[in-house]
């Protein structure tokens, strides 16, 4: 029973709705380039989705994540002496992120990443606490997790450990070229994408065979598609200039960021360099060369009013931007056909973007983001379900029927902190 | 080719040619796509009355408004949500965008509510004892606006003004400070936001629709949001 809880609490704690965290916006998006290193990592490791408050102050925390088990507050890391990271030295800060554990021993919950922060290298750590410590000390006293009992006992992070945090050290695959390790480094490591992107298992924690294979974040209702089956993310179509795209521009010729990954382009991946962006590219297209592609049973038993009325749907509210064809107009307007969020099993995303619409961030290479209108308020749960199946089975799509009920369990799904 | 040439001219190439585009209309008007479900293509509005109609607004109060949407100091999810990641010179596009459209009145799509005289004396004279000004003290005597902060308040739908007087009193929607709006609408009853938001809907737009230029008259109230 207890190990089960430790599972659990796992499930809950290492996902949490920090994606969705705001960076506050200024008049323009930045502009790329001659960022001190320290604060580039750090962009880098989105520190400050996580370390910032809604309309407070950058990396003095007291964010919340709430969880099924209660709620969690992110901490100060700025350097004030009294309430933030002002009295840490370098050491401690790297045996923080490298260990999961605090300067004073206690162990930190994995909504910290420490997991793939462990794989942090010495050298970006002290860059990272050198940036920290440069910046303005914010007073802000830590607020007190209110974890319910019994998740509020910290001993039970020693099970959880034991099941899944290895430390580690980043090793570089060799015969793999510098570009792809370095992809690699920024991936596993201070980009810890698989914080949204691996299956929680039926326990709650993540294996390493699940690392990278997608999971639904916990609260957010939004699916972190598998960066490790072509099915989802099918990346491995992709070009490599086309995956640096997304992340870093929030828009592609294949498709544009949205839900959580739009808060991560916006609050980090905007910042890479155009070499780091490619690296993570490269490494990320590698990952499909770990499983082999299996072909998925064409969907056949839609009803065909259903297909009627999702096609008309279809012909009255989305074939002006993303055309008869499924097409769409790339950049601007997404393809549909071939469109993997699509067809995905789990059918949350497609219906979300329905339901709520979305515009990709602002960056430097989309200025002026086109976007898409939510339709919850004109369509009606069987006529979402409908346009949603339509789009999943059409152009050689092969995504399979959604239902009304699952359109509208997608209605309550929240939108923002 | 002749054929082709004599195709083209009468037209007959035309569909096909439309369906060869695959390139998005580089226009403000096809980036403000995402905004037509709720208030219309150009602003107009829609028969869905809770969303009110944006063209025509005085820019600089379309701005406030996205960027206080975007802010979080205007709450509604998902105007939220939308606008998150934009900046300020894209808001700002957006909102000049929506203000050089023509208004028109939203407010006919609503079934005739019975208007009292309550409405009309709050609206031109005010409530002294409860110490609220009349809105054409700032609104202007044809309740059309003022560039740049101060929006028009006829051709809107009774129930959308009703909802921002209780939304400000509440505080679930904020202007910058002094927040004169905030002070003004808790000082409103519920008999009063209803009787002045029917008789307000009520009211045919004038021919002159638009806001008034900045310094046609002085507001009555300090407000943060008009220079």
């Amino acid at each position: 029973m207890k190990a089960r809880s430790v599972l659990l609490l796992t499930a809950a704690l290492i996902l949490t709705r920090s994606a969705m965290a705001l960076e506050p916006t200024t008049d323009r998006p930045p502009l790329n380039g001659n960022m001190p290193r320290g604060e580039y990592l750090a962009r880098v490791g989105d520190c400050v989705a996580c370390h910032t408050q809604h309309g407070g102050a950058a990396f003095a925390g007291g964010f919340a994540m709430p969880t099924p088990f209660g709620t969690l507050y992110s901490p100060n890391i700025t350097p004030d002496k009294a309430t933030g990271i002002g009295t840490w030295s370098a050491t401690q800060f790297y045996q923080m992120l490298h260990t999961g554990r605090s300067r004073d021993g206690t162990l930190l919950y994995p909504a910290m990443p420490f997991p793939a922060y462990t794989k942090i290298s010495r050298a970006d750590s002290d860059a990272i606490f050198s940036y920290l410590q440069s910046l303005n000390p914010v007073h802000l006293a830590n607020r007190e997790n209110e974890l319910r009992f019994p998740y509020n006992n910290r001993s039970l992070m020693y099970g959880w450990r034991l099941l899944y945090f290895t430390e580690a050290t980043f090793a570089p695959t060799a015969g793999r070229s510098a570009q792809f390790n370095r992809g690699a480094y920024l991936v596993e490591g201070l980009g810890h994408c698989a914080s949204c992107h691996s299956t929680i298992n039926a326990l709650g924690g993540s294996g390493d065979d699940s690392a990278f294979a997608g999971g639904l974040i916990p609260l957010q209702n939004w699916y972190a598609p598998s960066l490790t089956s072509n099915q989802e993310s099918g990346l491995g179509s992709w070009s490599i200039a086309d995956i640096a795209a997304l992340l870093k521009d929030g828009t592609s010729k294949r498709g544009a960021v949205y839900g959580p990954m739009a808060a991560v382009t916006h609050n980090s991946l905007q910042y890479l360099t155009d070499a780091d962006a490619t690296s993570i590219a490269v490494y990320l297209k590698s990952l499909l060369e770990l499983k082999p592609a299996v072909a998925k049973p064409v969907a056949n038993d839609i009803p065909p009013t259903v297909l009627a009325l999702g096609q008309s749907i279809y012909a009255d509210r989305c074939a002006s931007c993303h055309r008869t064809d499924g097409t769409g107009m790339p950049p601007a307007y997404p393809p549909l056909a071939g469109n993997p969020s699509i067809e995905m099993d789990v059918s949350v995303n497609p219906l979300r973007m329905v339901l709520n619409g979305g515009y990709p961030p602002q960056t430097s290479e989309n200025q002026r983001p086109y976007g898409m209108p939510p339709f919850a308020q004109v369509l009606s749960d069987d006529e979402v379900a409908a346009v949603v199946t339509y789009i999943r089975v059409s152009w050689g799509n092969l995504g399979a029927l959604v239902t009304a009920r699952e359109a509208n369990a997608m209605r309550l799904a929240p939108l923002l902190d | 080719m002749i054929w082709r040439a004599i195709a083209l001219v009468l037209g007959l190439y035309a569909p096909a040619y439309a369906e060869e585009i695959k390139v998005a209309p580089d226009t403000i008007e096809a980036r403000a796509e995402g905004c037509a479900t709720c208030h219309g293509a150009s602003g107009e509005g829609t028969v869905d009355l809770n969303f009110p109609r944006i063209a025509g607004k005085p820019s600089g109060y379309l701005f406030n408004q996205l960027k206080n949407f975007r802010d979080g100091h205007r709450s509604y999810p998902p105007m939220n949500y939308l606008l998150a990641y934009m900046h300020d010179d894209y808001l700002r596009e957006l909102a000049d965008y929506f203000s050089s459209q023509p208004p028109r009145q939203q407010s006919t799509l609503e079934p005739s509510m019975p208007t009292d005289e309550a409405g009309r004396l709050l609206a031109t004279r005010g409530d002294s004892k409860r110490g609220i000004p009349a809105c054409v003290l700032c609104h202007g005597t044809r309740l059309t606006g003022i560039e740049p902060g101060i929006p028009g308040l006829i051709g809107l739908s009774s129930r959308y003004i009703a909802a921002q007087l209780v939304s400000w009193r509440v505080g679930t929607r904020h202007a910058s400070h002094p927040d004169c709006m905030h002070d003004v609408a808790a000082r409103l009853s519920e008999a009063q936001i209803h009787a002045v938001s029917s008789w307000l809907a009520a009211q045919p737009l004038p021919v002159q629709a638009g806001p008034a230029a900045h310094g046609a008259w002085t507001p009555v109230l300090a407000c943060g949001s008009q220079p």
